[in-house]
């Protein structure tokens, strides 16, 4: 990092004592960043204002919110009649939970396609599996807040997942409520764990993008960057870059948020908690769907595992499985544009992962059943049979030799479907 | 062409599973409602000859305890008016001076006064059943005003031949099990509208339910109208952002 | 891309000046946005409509007899109501203003003399002021005396003595008849 001299004298000397301004500068603007970057690597940037966002409107809403049992619901609709410009900023944290998601498996789906785990990419692609899972229980936490009917079911369900751990399963669970149902106890640590995850997701962001400047970008040739005829910096082309991918974004977030804010939701949770009366149709916000979907599909015991236990353990497997990627593909090509096989796979996977959410929504019966089972089935074939299997059968078409050559069209051996975008 | 093979075959599972859900119950009839749509507001008149309904006939059994009577100036009643209707309700309040618990007249501030003290009350006067809360129903049942309006018009004299209804319930189309413990509570003339509406039981339905989707939003009609705003200016926005991510890349391609 | 032409000096000159016309006038834009976005945050922290709904008082003033004092709560503060006495309101008169240290007549701090309306809290750093039941002390002034910095208030609830800077404050109200008023 060069020490880059301030013209401002003020930030001069700020930054001799404190280089918060170089390194600004360095991870901000000067950052070599490769010309090829597509559309799909603008979801990194927004999911981290997406958290921004939802840090924003989380703070100001626990103003107004009382996590007691007796008045959680009352008070949630009071933000959202009396409370200033309370149905807004409900309306943004509700909805901004389904466009984090969104965002953040699109980035996923983009890491799986353009090889963005292997190595050296290894700790960042980690990193990204454990926000993963601090972003799944905030949301889980936070959709219990309003006690409406399927805050508390849904709480309740999916905390009675951990009575299925041998002989310390029951004790847990009354452990995580606190008592011997979901009660106040368990809404007022779930309400202090939802506020407090967030911060830790921010430094988890900060570490994953520490591991993303140490490694660089990937992009998608999947190739390495070989020298400064492949980068541009970061200043001005992605940052402009990514403020009009966040325009588009905000167009489809707040067109929900304003005319449909109702739409990922469900109706029951309109109906204050009833811990007497179960919905006839219990299911978690469409963004757990696909775990959900594994966690039933398990209906039947191996040797002495019950089925139970088995369900929880796919599910929760389902997730840690992407701990293992890096080491599952041993294909050397990072990029499936080069992949012909993998290319083809990925998109059954995408299908595959879209199936499984469909299967969520509904109740286990009929031909749901064997449907899950099969998604299931592959969603963990694709990881563990067919990704290694790859590695080996697969015959990889020729790289370019740079993100250069490619780029203006003089590279070697490059087919004409490698330079698009 | 792969893609599109496999994005087509997906798409007829979603669209046959789609079906499949809604096979299970009866199709509710959709109306055209003034408020649904990106600019659409709910009528005054009929929000107030909705709250007539509702104040008429199902507040005796049903509470919204979230609406407060100040509200009902959002609806185009005066604050006079507001305050007489609040009159005619008694909340507690207290304890006074000497400890004690009194009653004083509701005010514009109060919350709706509920027809019965608790749930068990409320049970207790009609047959076991406990008339849910209504502030929140058009937003709380799958189909929302559609559906409340298919509820309040779908009572059936006789229920269909082979279908044992039980002691005390009544046949209606649209509910979950056909089976409700609330009688038809609208008949024809039920209210006397105050601006001389004929009141058949379509009229009064739909008028309910446009109060009761109010109730349930209340902050609709000004959302939407920010959203438009908003929209507007992130389209402009966003066409500046293209316009200049355009001119800084031209270098670059 | 393709009007990309740097041919020519001149030309070269032009692309830049579209930039930054096209930098400058899409952040002026996006900083307005961002302005108008950061409105409903500061106006939730406001006092909702349900707060606002009870910021109105009412009070019976027929119970309280000459020479008694109640305190009501407005607004989440308390309100000093005094039936002053006939020696109260003369003495609350007989004050030179221009030497008090926030000239106020007592005419100006009142609707009806027998009738002071004040809000209870003491100007200088927020406490409550003793004076109101029989046993208080009344301070110096025989109205309101401040135990915690010693600000001592006389029958106008006039700041006499002590480290106030103004006097009690008098809340807006007004009577809806001869025994009934309305603070707020």
């Amino acid at each position: 990092m060069d020490a880059k001299t301030w013209k401002n004298p003020i930030i001069a000397w700020v930054d001799k004592r404190l280089p918060i301004f170089t390194m600004m500068q360095h991870d901000l603007v000067d950052y070599p960043t490769p010309r090829n970057l597509n559309y799909w690597w603008n979801f990194g940037s927004l999911a981290g204002i997406v958290l921004v966002i939802m840090i924003a409107t989380g703070v100001v809403l626990a103003m107004h919110y009382t996590p007691h049992t007796q008045h959680a619901f009352e008070s949630v609709e009071r933000i959202m009649r009396d409370v200033n410009y309370g149905w807004l900023l409900r309306y943004l944290h509700m909805n901004g939970a389904s466009m984090f998601f969104i965002v953040v498996y699109i980035h996923m789906f983009r890491g799986l396609y353009y090889g963005s785990y292997k190595a050296p990419r290894e700790l960042l692609w980690q990193i990204g599996v454990i926000i993963l899972l601090a972003m799944m229980a905030t949301a889980f936490m936070g959709y219990v807040l309003p006690w409406g009917q399927m805050s508390y079911w849904g709480a309740k369900v999916i905390t009675n997942l951990f009575s299925a751990i041998p002989l310390v399963g029951d004790a847990i669970v009354t452990w995580l409520w606190g008592g011997f149902a979901v009660d106040n106890p368990t809404l007022n640590r779930f309400f202090a764990l939802h506020y407090l995850l967030p911060f830790l997701l921010f430094a988890l962001v900060f570490l994953h993008l520490v591991a993303l400047h140490t490694s660089k970008s990937n992009n998608p040739l999947g190739i390495d960057v070989k020298g400064p005829q492949d980068t541009i910096p970061f200043t001005p082309y992605y940052t402009v870059k990514d403020m009009f991918g966040l325009g588009a974004f905000l167009i489809f977030y707040l067109a929900f948020v304003f005319f449909a804010p109702n739409f990922f939701g469900e109706p029951d949770n309109y109906i204050k908690a009833n811990p007497m009366q179960t919905p006839p149709h219990i299911v978690p916000e469409w963004y757990f769907l696909p775990f959900y979907a594994i966690l039933r599909a398990i209906t039947f015991d191996i040797l002495f595992i019950p089925a139970k236990l088995l369900g929880v353990i796919a599910m929760f497997a389902a997730v840690l499985v992407l701990l293992f990627l890096p080491w599952l593909d041993r294909s050397a090509v990072r990029s499936a544009r080069f992949r012909p096989i993998y290319k083809q796979v990925f998109w059954l996977f995408v299908a595959d992962c879209i199936l499984l959410g469909v299967v969520g929504g509904h109740p286990p019966e009929g031909v749901w059943v064997p449907l899950g089972q099969a998604a299931t089935a592959f969603y963990f074939a694709f990881f563990l049979v067919i990704m290694p299997l790859l590695s080996f059968i697969e015959r990889p078409r020729p790289l370019p030799s740079s993100i250069s050559a490619a780029v203006t069209g003089k590279g070697v051996g490059i087919s004409a479907h490698g330079v698009a975008e | 062409m792969k893609r599109k093979t496999l994005a087509a075959a997906f798409a007829t599972l979603l669209f046959t599973t789609g079906a499949a859900v809604a096979s299970e119950a009866p199709k509710l009839p959709a109306q055209s409602w003034s408020f649904s749509g990106t600019f659409g507001t709910f009528g005054r008149p009929d929000l107030q000859r909705g709250f007539q309904v509702y104040k008429q006939i199902c507040s005796s059994c049903h509470a919204a305890h979230l609406l407060a009577y100040r509200n009902l100036t959002d609806i185009g009643f005066t604050p006079q008016q507001v305050t007489d209707f609040a009159a005619d309700f008694e909340v507690e309040d207290g304890p006074n001076d000497e400890g004690e618990m009194f009653t004083r007249k509701a005010v514009a501030a109060d919350r709706f006064v509920k027809p019965f003290p608790n749930e068990a009350a409320a049970r207790a006067a009609n047959n076991g059943a406990y008339p849910p809360d209504l502030s929140l129903m058009t937003k709380a049942r799958v189909g929302g005003p559609d559906y409340v309006y298919a509820l309040l018009t779908g009572y059936k004299e006789e229920p269909p031949a082979g279908f044992a209804l039980m002691e005390g319930m009544h046949y209606n189309e649209y509910f979950p099990g056909h089976q409700v413990a609330m009688a038809p509570p609208l008949s024809e003339g039920g209210v006397d509208y105050a601006d001389g509406t004929t009141a058949t039981v379509e009229q009064m339905a739909k008028d309910v339910v446009t109060f009761l989707s109010w109730a349930a939003e209340p902050e609709m009609e000004v959302r939407k109208r920010l959203g438009v705003k908003v929209m507007i200016f992130l389209v402009a926005l966003t066409a500046l952002l293209f316009a200049l991510k355009r001119k800084i890349w031209s270098d670059v391609h | 891309m393709a009007d990309s032409t740097l041919a020519s000096p001149h030309a070269a000159d032009d692309e830049e000046t579209r930039r930054d016309f096209l930098l400058i006038a899409t952040s002026t834009v996006a900083a307005v946005g961002t302005a108008f976005a950061a409105w409903p945050f500061i106006d939730s922290l406001n006092p909702a409509r349900d707060t606002l709904a009870v910021a109105i008082t009412g009070v019976d003033l027929s119970p309280i007899a000459v020479g008694q004092a109640i305190t009501v709560i407005w607004q989440g503060k308390p309100v000093f109501i005094r039936h002053r006495t006939a020696a109260e309101i003369t003495a609350a008169r007989d004050v030179n203003v221009d030497q008090l240290p926030d000239p106020q007549p007592d005419s100006a701090r009142v609707e009806k003399p027998e009738w002071l309306v004040v809000v209870g809290v003491c100007t200088h750093l927020g406490c409550i002021p003793l004076g109101q039941r029989p046993t208080d002390a009344k301070g110096d002034y025989g109205g309101w005396f401040c135990p915690c910095h010693g600000s001592h208030y006389d029958s106008s609830g006039r700041i006499r003595k002590g480290p106030a800077p103004a006097n009690l404050a008098v809340p807006p109200y007004r009577f809806l008849d001869d025994n009934r008023i309305e603070i707020g």
